[in-house]
């Protein structure tokens, strides 16, 4: 039973914390300033420990033979149960921002969610997750207002920003009728109140800095959770999975 | 050593009797070994050889995240990837603490970045050669931040305050970095098959003498050492060091079962130090002149980085005036 349920849900919420930090992982060098170098690097490390939790608890689950790195490493994309936004590209430091706050804003609620799970381990995980994501979060959304209330190009730049990711957040509204039962069951967050509190959130600080919010997004063909995914996850996964695909025998 | 050739500007040292009286009062405390803090009076050649220094260190730890960001991506664990991770953040941590200490000699950071992304400033010649397998992430680790170490550890006694103190605590970290670095090849070369061993002494090969020019160059060609020994800013000459470093890596060298690529590396059981074959310095002015295999790659990454970023910290500063303008009305 819990194969078909808890292990997709666990992927989900692995493969988007390992998916976003192997993003924050292509800035390395290139931010726009040191402490920018140290902070996106510091929520990266944050967001890839937390998938290794996920991943290893889902391997426990799963019981054949893989382990964590098995998973992160040696699934194609379209076992891959991330949401879609986190495997958008980088663009110009408003996109990573803008990314980075809509997931945030959407993570920060479901661990809410999680630390009271009647799964033990899931509310272990999600406790301490849930104290790298408040920073994470603060973090974000002080960006936002930043880059929306800060300079002319600063706030052009942010307008410009919002509409690529923003139509992959209808995953961030709305869950899966799995989660629905899970919630029900007690183990996932209810995905209603996620979608609430995740426009909630962004909602009060667009409007802190008068960013227009656009009207919600409607689902297309694509569906993260599902393994159904943008073109931009295989060329991510081509060059994260690059070592243990060419020398399947080593260790590292 | 991240900053391994600083000029002084200084072509002899002085004498005590031939000193100012403040110049005078001034190297008594070096000798007394009273460090030297930001407020006290300090001869103009001494601070801008330390702004040199620091700067040069402080510019080898941000350039420095280069060759390990080629590899992030694409390190082949969770484990190895949150490892590489957690220490490329830490060299962002100490880039910013080095600035902070070249700071409180009344340099500006901006400026003396500005001059690394011109070509004036230097850093560390390690960090232009590539990193091309996953063993390098373990010989840069293993080697590199051992050779650091080796000069650090010593700086830890360097004459002024701030820098002393920086290297206190940068010392720490990076002693965990060069376990760490150590580890990835000892799991390679015991645990790994023949291909991942190749790739160890294929990496080791790579970076052995990039690591031994770390130290900078011979004491016979090094004019600027005398005078920062006299400031007790150095501790020990570029070849002591060197020496130190070769000494004791060698047996951790062959632990690993591995080779160095120098035929002339042998015991020499009367000096009591290994004896070790001649370094090509050609190459490595080459590379301090700025024609290393990567010196133009990292320079324009790091001045693209700064100059795309410059609409984010113009966008923080205005953020932040408004909001202070909103308190105060």
């Amino acid at each position: 039973m819990h194969n078909e349920t808890l292990v997709p849900y666990l992927l989900l919420l692995g493969d988007s914390a390992l998916v976003q930090g192997q993003r924050l992982c292509e800035w390395c060098g290139r931010a726009p300033a040191i402490e920018e170098e140290l902070a996106l690097m510091n929520v990266g490390l944050d967001l890839v420990g937390q998938a290794r939790n996920w991943l290893e608890y889902a391997a426990e689950l799963l019981d054949d033979g893989r382990d964590a790195d098995a998973l992160a490493f040696r699934r194609d994309e379209r076992a891959y149960r991330n949401l879609l936004l986190v495997e958008q590209p980088n663009g110009d430091f408003a996109v990573t921002m803008t990314k980075q706050f809509f997931y945030d804003a959407w993570h920060f609620a479901v661990l809410q969610g999680l630390v009271g799970s009647n799964d033990e381990r899931i509310a272990g995980i999600a406790a301490k997750a849930l104290k790298e994501v408040t920073y994470h979060l603060r973090r974000s959304s002080e960006w936002v207002q930043r880059l929306g209330g800060g300079t002319e190009e600063s706030r052009q730049r942010m307008l410009a920003a919002i509409p690529a990711p923003w139509r992959f957040t209808v995953e961030l509204a709305a869950g899966s009728d799995n989660e629905v039962h899970l919630a029900q069951a007690g183990i996932a967050a209810d995905p209603a109140a996620v979608g609430a509190a995740w426009l909630k959130q962004v909602g009060e600080t667009f409007a802190s800095v008068e960013l227009p919010l656009p009207k919600a997004a409607s689902h297309f063909y694509l569906d993260g959770r599902k393994g159904l995914h943008t073109e931009h996850l295989g060329l991510l996964l081509a060059e994260m999975q690059f070592l243990p695909r060419a020398y399947p025998d080593a260790t590292w | 050593m991240y900053a391994q050739l600083v000029e002084t500007g200084v072509k002899r040292v002085k004498s005590l009797e031939e000193m100012s009286p403040e110049e005078r009062n001034f190297q008594e405390k070096i000798d007394a070994e009273i460090k030297i803090e930001a407020k006290n009076w300090m001869p103009e050649a001494y601070r801008q050889t330390l702004i040199r220094q620091i700067s040069q260190h402080a510019h080898s730890e941000i350039v420095g995240m280069l060759p390990e960001g080629n590899w992030v991506t694409r390190a082949p664990s969770l484990k190895r990837k949150l490892q590489l991770m957690a220490k490329i953040q830490d060299e962002a941590g100490h880039g910013l603490y080095l600035y902070s200490a070249m700071e409180t000699l009344g340099a500006d950071r901006d400026e003396e970045i500005a001059k690394l992304h011109s070509g004036k400033a230097k850093y560390s010649s390690i960090f232009n050669y590539p990193t091309l397998s996953w063993a390098d992430m373990g010989a840069v680790g293993w080697l590199v931040d051992g050779a650091a170490i080796v000069n650090q550890v010593v700086l830890q006694r360097t004459s002024y305050g701030p820098y002393s103190r920086a290297m206190i605590r940068i010392c720490k970290e990076e002693s965990f970095h060069q376990r760490q670095g150590y580890e990835i090849l000892l799991t390679m070369m015991r645990h790994g098959t023949q291909a991942q061993r190749e790739m160890v002494q294929d990496a080791i090969n790579r970076l052995w003498w990039p690591a031994l020019m770390m130290f900078g160059p011979s004491d016979e060609h090094s004019p600027n050492s005398a005078q920062s020994m006299a400031w007790k800013i150095k501790r020990q000459t570029n070849d002591e060091l060197r020496q130190r470093f070769i000494d004791q890596t060698v047996p951790q060298l062959e632990l690993l079962g591995c080779t160095a690529p120098d035929p002339e590396l042998k015991w020499n059981a009367e000096r009591g130090h290994y004896d070790f074959g001649d370094i090509q310095w050609d190459e490595f002015y080459e590379v301090i002149k700025g024609n290393g295999p990567c010196n133009q790659e990292r320079v324009a990454t790091r001045r693209k980085a700064i100059e795309d970023g410059a609409w984010v910290r113009e966008a923080a500063v205005a953020y932040a005036r408004k909001q202070q303008n909103k308190n105060a009305a």
